[in-house]
C-alpha cells in the first residue's frame, strides 16, 4: 500500500474501499461499521435521542494531551454529555490534504479508536474526501454523535440563588496550544485537558438530578458560556475570581502575554448551574471523579434584569465579563 | 518572596483603603474632588481588573491619560504598516496590540486575511531571528511603545547590525513619556497628581519627572502595578495634596532606582535620537518621538524600503483625543458603546486592549453609560 | 504599556538567560542587567529583563503597608 494519501483515495473507487477496509474497519471494529452500508441502522432504546455535530480544524494536529482525532471524538461526546445524554454513536468525516502522511493518518485514527473505546462509543459511519495540496490544513475532521438521555434528563431554567460550578482548572487547552504554536517557554508541564466528560456527567446526575444546565466552555471560554447562559434568565451571575481553579502554568502564560483566562478554550471541562441546596453534594460527587478532582463552586445567580456576568476580586471590587470579541493576541501593554 | 502575591494581599488592601478614606477627610473641601491621573495602559488595566475604583471614596477620581502607546499612535502609522504589508516579499512583524487597530481603510488583521505576511511577536528579538532565517524576505518590525519597550527594540536593532542581518528593519513609532506629561501640564489638564508609570520609570528613573512638581506644582508618585502598589501610590499622593507639598516620590522602590537603568538609557541613546512627532489628541510634541540614528540607517524601514501609504482619513465623531487628555471620559463620547465597540472600534482608545474606552467597555458597569 | 512579570534567573549564558515564572521556564535577555546572578529576580517585559528586583526593599514596602493598615484600623475605631 502507498505511504501517502492521494486524491484517488477520496474518489470512491478501489483505493477508497481499500482505505476503509484496511484502516478504518479493523481499527474501529464494530458490527455496524463492518456492514459498510450507506447509512448506519440503529436500534432506538427510547423515544428521545440527542444528536450533535462538530468540525475540527486545529493546528497543530498533534499536541501535548491529544491530537485532532481525540479532540474530534471528545468534542462531540461532550456536547452530548452536557445535554445530559449518554453518547452512543459517532460519525466521522475526514477531509485530508493530498500528500498527507499515511503513517500520520494511521496514528490519528488509532487515537480515535482509543478514545472511542475508552469512552464506550462506536464510530458507526464515516466519509473520506481528499483535496488538493493547499486546500486543507493537513486534515479536517467532522464528527456527529447520537446519545440517549441519562435518567430522562432535561435542562431547566436558571433561578436566582443557583450555584455555579466548574469541573476543574480553566484555560489548559488553549494555553497549551498557544505555547506550542508560539514556541513559548521551555520545559513546561502544560497539556490540553482534552477529555470525554460523559462519565463525570453520569456521576453528577446521580448526585444532583436537578442540575439546571451544563455547558462545555470550548472556544470563548467560561466567559462566553456564562454570557450565553445569562440571556433570557432575568439573572446576573457573580463569580469570585479567587475561586476559579487555574493551574500555575496557565496563570503564568496569561500574565506574561496578557491573556484573560475567562476567554480561553477548554476541551475537558464543564460549567453547570444547580439549585443551591444540591451544590455541596454535587461538588463532592464531582471531586470523587478523576475528571472533577479540581471542581469548585465559583459563584451564583442573582435576580437582575441586566443579565450580566460579574467577576469579583478579592478586594471587593468587581468587573463585568463581556462576550469575547475575537481571538486573543499576545500583547505588551 | 515572589514579588506578586505579597502585593495582592486583601487584608493589607483593606487597611490601605481605610487609610485613603481617612486621608481624603483631611483634605480641604475646596480642593475636592481630587483628580489623579495615571498615564500607563497597564495601570488602566490593573485598576479595572481589580475593581479599584469601586473601593475608593467618592471625592477621589481616577483619570486615564495618554499612557496607551497604541491609542496615541496617529492613523498614518497604521496606514504605513498596511502599505508595507501589501508589498510582496515583506513580512510585517508586530506586537499583538497593533494587530486589530483600524487604519484609514484597512488593518493588519484584514491584510493578513487577504494573504499578506503579518506575524504577531512576543519579542522584537524573535523578528530578527525570522529575518535571519528568511534572507529573501524583508522583515519589518513595528516599533511602538514607550521607554519600557524601546530598549528591547534597540537590542534587536543592535543584534541585527552586529550579525549582518540586513533584511531586518524597524518602523519607529516610539514615543517618550516626560514630554507628554509636560504637554499635559502645559495644556492645563486639571489634575492634582500623577500616578507615574513604574516600568517606564525603571528605565528613566525619577529625575525626568521633577519639573512637574517644581514648575507645575503637581505631585508625582512612581507606582508599581499590583493592587497594593496602586493603593499605596494614591495614599502617598493624597498626603502630598493634604500637606500642599507636591514632589516626586517613588512607591516602586523594589524595582525603580532614582537614576533609573543606565544600560537601558544608553541603549536607547545609542540607537535612537529624539524627534518631534504628533500624538493623537495632543498634537505635535517637541522631542517626544524617536528616530533611528544615521549609524543604524540600514535598519530603518523609512530609509530602506520604498512604500507609499494611502492618505490618512480621520474618523468624524471620535473624541479619543479629548479622552486621552483626561478632559472627557468614554461616557461623554456619542459613539461609545453604540457605534464604537471592541468588535467594531472606531478610534484607537477602543481597539487597544488597554485603551481607556476598551477597558471601560470590557470591565465597567455599563449602567454608567 | 508595561506588561511585565517577575522571574527568577535559573541560568545565565552571556547576555541570555533562562528564568522561571509560575511553573514555566522562559528564555530572556539580560543586556540591561549588570552582573546578573542565578536565583536573582528580574522584571521581564517583551522578553528582556528591565532591572533586578530588590527583596529587602520589597520587605520595607510591605512593612510600611502593614503600618498603614494598622494605623487606619486604630483611627477607624
Amino acid at each position: 500500500m502507498e505511504q501517502q494519501i492521494s486524491l484517488a483515495h477520496g474518489s470512491g473507487g478501489q483505493l477508497t474501499r481499500e482505505l476503509v477496509e484496511h484502516v478504518f474497519v479493523p481499527k474501529l471494529k464494530n458490527d455496524i461499521l463492518s456492514r459498510l452500508t450507506d447509512a448506519a441502522e440503529l436500534a432506538v432504546p427510547g423515544s428521545r435521542l440527542m444528536f450533535t455535530t462538530d468540525s475540527f480544524v486545529i493546528k497543530p494536529l498533534e499536541f501535548p494531551g491529544g491530537d485532532i482525532g481525540k479532540l474530534s471524538v471528545c468534542g462531540t461526546i461532550n456536547d452530548l454529555a452536557v445535554s445530559g445524554a449518554r453518547p452512543m454513536w459517532i460519525s466521522c468525516g475526514l477531509i485530508i490534504e493530498e500528500g498527507f502522511s499515511f503513517e500520520r493518518l494511521e496514528r490519528i485514527v488509532d487515537s480515535i479508536a482509543r478514545t472511542t473505546a475508552d469512552a464506550g462509543v462506536a464510530v458507526v459511519c464515516g466519509d473520506t474526501k481528499v483535496v488538493e495540496h493547499g486546500s486543507a490544513d493537513g486534515l479536517f475532521i467532522n464528527t456527529a454523535g447520537i446519545g440517549v438521555p441519562i435518567r430522562d434528563y432535561r435542562s431547566a431554567p436558571i433561578q436566582p440563588g443557583d450555584k455555579i460550578l466548574v469541573s476543574g482548572t480553566i484555560g489548559d487547552h488553549e494555553a497549551a496550544i498557544f505555547r506550542v504554536r508560539e514556541n513559548l517557554g521551555r520545559r513546561m508541564e502544560l497539556a490540553s485537558d482534552c477529555a470525554a466528560l460523559h462519565g463525570l456527567v453520569e456521576t453528577m446526575l446521580a448526585a444532583a438530578p436537578n442540575i439546571r444546565v451544563m455547558r462545555d466552555p470550548t472556544r470563548g471560554g467560561i466567559g462566553a458560556v456564562l454570557n450565553e447562559l445569562a440571556t433570557g434568565t432575568a439573572c446576573s451571575f457573580t463569580i469570585e475570581d479567587d475561586l476559579i481553579p487555574m493551574c500555575d502554568e496557565v496563570r503564568g502564560i496569561c500574565e506574561l502575554v496578557g491573556f484573560d483566562p475567562m476567554y480561553l478554550a477548554n476541551e475537558g471541562k464543564l460549567v453547570c448551574f444547580v439549585p443551591a441546596k444540591q451544590a455541596e453534594s454535587l461538588l463532592q460527587a464531582m471531586r470523587s471523579h478523576p475528571l472533577g478532582a479540581n471542581a469548585a463552586i465559583i459563584g451564583e445567580a442573582v435576580a437582575d434584569s441586566r443579565e450580566r456576568v460579574y467577576l469579583q476580586s478579592r478586594f471587593g471590587g468587581s468587573r463585568i465579563v463581556i462576550m469575547p470579541t475575537g481571538v486573543q493576541l499576545p500583547r505588551i501593554c | 518572596m515572589n514579588f506578586q502575591e505579597e502585593f495582592r494581599n486583601k487584608d493589607v488592601a483593606r487597611g490601605l483603603v481605610a487609610g485613603i478614606r481617612n486621608a481624603i477627610q483631611s483634605i480641604p473641601p475646596v480642593v475636592l474632588p481630587v483628580r489623579l491621573m495615571e498615564v500607563c495602559g497597564s495601570h488602566t488595566m490593573a485598576i479595572c481588573r481589580y475593581g479599584i475604583r469601586q473601593l475608593l471614596p467618592k471625592p477621589l477620581r481616577l483619570l486615564s491619560g495618554p499612557g496607551c502607546p497604541v491609542c496615541v499612535t496617529t492613523g498614518d502609522y497604521i496606514d504605513k504598516a498596511v502599505a508595507l504589508a501589501r508589498i510582496p516579499g515583506v513580512v510585517v512583524t508586530s506586537f499583538g496590540d497593533l494587530f486589530k487597530v483600524p487604519g484609514s481603510t484597512s488593518s493588519l488583521e484584514k491584510e493578513r486575511a487577504g494573504g499578506a505576511a503579518v506575524e504577531v511577536m512576543f519579542s522584537p528579538i524573535e523578528a530578527v531571528r525570522i529575518a535571519r532565517d528568511n534572507p529573501a524576505k524583508k522583515v519589518v518590525f513595528l516599533g511602538i511603545g514607550f521607554e519600557t519597550t524601546i530598549p528591547a527594540v534597540a537590542i534587536a536593532i543592535k543584534e541585527a547590525a552586529g550579525q549582518g542581518v540586513e533584511n531586518f528593519s524597524v518602523l519607529s513609532g516610539h514615543k517618550l513619556m516626560p514630554p507628554a506629561l509636560r504637554a499635559l501640564a502645559e495644556g492645563g489638564t486639571r489634575v492634582n497628581g500623577f500616578i507615574c508609570p513604574g516600568h517606564v520609570s525603571t528605565i528613566i528613573g525619577m529625575h525626568p519627572y521633577e519639573f512637574i512638581a517644581r514648575d507645575y506644582r503637581i505631585g508625582c508618585v512612581i507606582a508599581g502595578f499590583e493592587p497594593l502598589d496602586i493603593l499605596q501610590s494614591i495614599h502617598m499622593l493624597l498626603r502630598q495634596i493634604k500637606d500642599g507639598e507636591p514632589a516626586v516620590e517613588n512607591q516602586y522602590t523594589r524595582l525603580v532606582r532614582p537614576e533609573g537603568n543606565r544600560a537601558g538609557q544608553a541603549m536607547i541613546n545609542e540607537v535612537f535620537e529624539p524627534v518631534d512627532v504628533a500624538w493623537r489628541g495632543l498634537g505635535v510634541i517637541p522631542g517626544s518621538g524617536l528616530r533611528i540614528r544615521e549609524q543604524f540607517a540600514a535598519h530603518d524601514t523609512e530609509r530602506t524600503i520604498e512604500f507609499a501609504p494611502e492618505p490618512t482619513v480621520e474618523k468624524p465623531g471620535c473624541i479619543c483625543g479629548e479622552i486621552l487628555q483626561g478632559i472627557k471620559t468614554p461616557y461623554d463620547c456619542p459613539l461609545f458603546g453604540k457605534y464604537c465597540t471592541p468588535a467594531g472600534p472606531v478610534g484607537p482608545c477602543m481597539v487597544s486592549t488597554e485603551g481607556c474606552c476598551a477597558a471601560s467597555y470590557k470591565y465597567l458597569e455599563p449602567m454608567k453609560r | 504599556m508595561c506588561l511585565a512579570v517577575p522571574m527568577k534567573i535559573e541560568s545565565i549564558d552571556g547576555k541570555r538567560g533562562v528564568a522561571s515564572f509560575s511553573g514555566g521556564e522562559y528564555d530572556i535577555r539580560l543586556d540591561l542587567i549588570e552582573a546578573p546572578k542565578v536565583d536573582e529576580f528580574v522584571m521581564v517585559h517583551a522578553g528582556i529583563a528591565l532591572d533586578r528586583l530588590d527583596a529587602a526593599e520589597a520587605e520595607e514596602t510591605l512593612k510600611l503597608l502593614r503600618e498603614i493598615d494598622e494605623l487606619s484600623g486604630r483611627v477607624s475605631q
